[in-house]
């Protein structure tokens, strides 16, 4: 169960979730789609391309070139919680793991066709079938529950049908789960009316991912609740919780030191199962980048500071906004230049 | 014997002591009532065949009563059918408006009750986790009642242990959690406390834990004893260091 905290804006969010989404087309898995918000069709219509070989190839190649430049500038660079002697900007793109996307494009229909696709759009399901009875829970949840679990058994995904030799999997995506479009109102109030729905949504529905072949992304919008505590207990009744910090709109949007990223993707955890250790992997300060193309996930680093003629004035401007930045970024401003104080 | 352990994490995952109790305790040959709440049957089971103890022959010779939360709340929440089923479900308080514990109780205290067969030695009730409970609707005073209880039974009338595990933050806004974590330390006769490290993420230092064994609660007029190890988890072992010897630094 990986859960996303969108950004402000829900744009880099969406995309991530279209990302999912986009994946289990072109690996042949059966998909499920609900929101509350954008009906299914058109969330699906808008699924990105899937990049061919050669051009991800091309892509490659530019990859490795900006690689080979960093590492001559960039041996020593301090920021924010630890000295790193070498490093790495995105993952190696040798390993084939999963797709690449081309997003100035849409996933053309006839690569669409043979998948099969289940959708929950919540204003159609409430004009279908006005009443239903749900217990003790948000009744919009209580549907998506009822509608999930129906998908499951009737297309043998938790193997209650031993005929079906070909086993494939649901990825199961949700569109801003906790929103006030779910009828749940813990995003405008300090004390809803129902605490636990959106908890108790979530154990079942990990009791009905773990039953069966099938993996989910969830968004919430999680900078929209007030209650802390309940973020807190979604937190860890997830397996993956992935955070999506944009800086649209924020003071961090003009600062220089962000100047090539969109945003921050802070992984908050990871999931432990079936071992007693799970794997931690070595970047922990990650930023994303809508590029042209691509949407990249790369470690946070600083871009070198190549000029050697850098005025006093403006290092202490550098210095000063650093500090304006939340929790422990001062180390910034010593980085760069790091003979300099 | 008749002892309340408590298993505190903070920022870190302290499932491995969990782990590490269960197979303890089926290796000792006690009888075990797992109320396992935050994962599947599979995943504890892979993990203790990793630790050299089956769950499935523990539980096909009745030594180990498996609770799986998971898995009890979809039947509870699906099956419709089964209303007047012969066995109320253990988890009923999910759906009903009563927010007491007491069916759960009643599972717990049937499981570990000596039949005249059983040639087990102390019972032992083990939950994973107990946080999950408040985030499923039960109040703060429920779950405590709960713990009572089964101390009464469990503790004092069976001569058993009890291990739970409980997650807490120091900064944390959940009150209700905070208030139940705070009332068991009171209780508890030997707290294992699992910190990730103030500094921050290390390789090799997975995390610090803070054992205090409640020797004041005993009136002889001592202090708690409180010792402070770090260790690092394995695949199949956890490895204990004092503090700033972890062998990255030596």
């Amino acid at each position: 169960l990986v859960f996303t905290e969108e950004d402000k804006y829900g744009v880099y969010s969406s995309l991530l979730f279209k990302y999912f989404l986009a994946e289990g087309v072109v690996c042949g898995h059966d998909l499920f789609v609900a929101s509350a918000k954008e009906h299914p069709d058109s969330i699906l219509k808008e699924l990105p391309a899937p990049l061919l070989d050669e051009q991800r190839n091309e892509l490659g190649e530019e990859a490795t070139a900006v690689k080979s430049e960093d590492f001559q500038d960039s041996m020593k660079i301090a920021w924010r919680y630890q000295n790193l002697p070498k490093m790495e900007a995105s993952p190696t793109t040798s390993t084939k793991f999963g797709h690449y996307y081309d997003l100035s494009k849409t996933m053309s229909p006839e690569l669409f066709q043979p998948i099969k696709w289940h959708s929950f759009y919540l204003p159609e399901e409430l004009s279908l079938q006005p009443t239903v009875k749900t217990r003790s829970m948000n009744s919009a949840y209580g549907r998506l529950l009822l509608s999930i679990q129906r998908i499951i058994s009737q297309e043998g995904f938790d193997g209650s049908d031993p005929q079906k030799k070909q086993k494939n999997i649901l990825r199961i995506g949700i569109q801003s789960l906790g929103s006030l479009l779910w009828g749940d109102d813990i995003c405008c109030s300090d004390t809803p009316e129902d605490i636990h729905s959106l908890t108790k949504f979530l154990y079942v529905l990990r009791g009905l991912l773990r039953k069966s072949l099938s993996a989910c992304v969830i968004t919430i919008p999680a900078h929209l609740i007030e209650n802390k505590a309940i973020m807190e207990r979604v937190t860890n009744l997830s397996d993956t919780v992935v955070g999506l910090e944009s800086f649209i709109g924020s003071e961090r949007e003009t600062n220089p030191l962000y100047k090539d990223y969109h945003g921050l993707v802070h992984v908050r955890q990871i999931p432990q199962l079936n071992s007693l250790i799970c794997d931690v992997s070595d970047m922990k300060d990650l930023a994303f980048r809508l590029k042209r193309k691509l949407f990249t996930i790369e470690r946070l680093h600083l871009p070198p500071d190549l000029s050697d003629t850098v005025s006093r004035t403006s290092k202490q401007e550098l210095a000063g906004s650093a500090k304006l930045l939340s929790s422990g970024c001062g180390a910034m401003a010593i980085g760069k230049k790091h003979l300099d104080f | 014997q008749g002892k309340f352990t408590l298993l505190r994490d903070t920022r870190t995952d302290g499932s491995f002591l969990v782990h590490h109790f269960l197979s303890f305790y089926l290796r000792a040959g006690c009888k075990v009532c797992f109320v396992a709440l935050l994962q599947s049957f599979s995943h504890y089971n892979i993990i203790a065949q990793k630790l050299g103890v089956s769950l499935t022959a523990a539980k096909e010779r009745g030594q180990l009563v498996f609770l799986e939360g998971l898995k009890s709340c979809l039947d509870l929440w699906f099956g419709e059918q089964e209303e007047q089923s012969v066995q109320p479900s253990p988890l009923q308080f999910i759906s009903k408006s009563t927010s007491d514990l007491k069916a759960l109780f009643d599972f717990v205290q049937v499981s570990l009750t000596p039949a005249s067969s059983d040639s087990w030695k102390g019972p032992v009730l083990l939950v994973d986790d107990l946080s999950v409970l408040l985030s499923l609707g039960a109040t703060p005073v429920a779950v405590l009642d709960f713990i009572h209880y089964c101390r009464v039974v469990v503790c004092s009338q069976l001569k058993g242990n009890i291990v739970v595990l409980v997650h807490s933050n120091e900064d944390s806004e959940d009150e209700e959690n905070e208030l139940v974590v705070n009332s068991l330390c009171h209780h508890s006769d030997l707290i294992l406390w699992v910190e990730g490290l103030a500094t921050g993420f290390c390789k090799d230092i997975h995390g610090q834990i803070k054992i205090t064994r409640r020797v004041s609660l005993e009136l002889t007029g001592e202090q708690d004893v409180v010792q402070i190890y770090q260790y690092k988890i394995q695949d199949k072992n956890v490895t204990f260091f004092a503090r700033g010897l972890s062998a990255a630094v030596l």
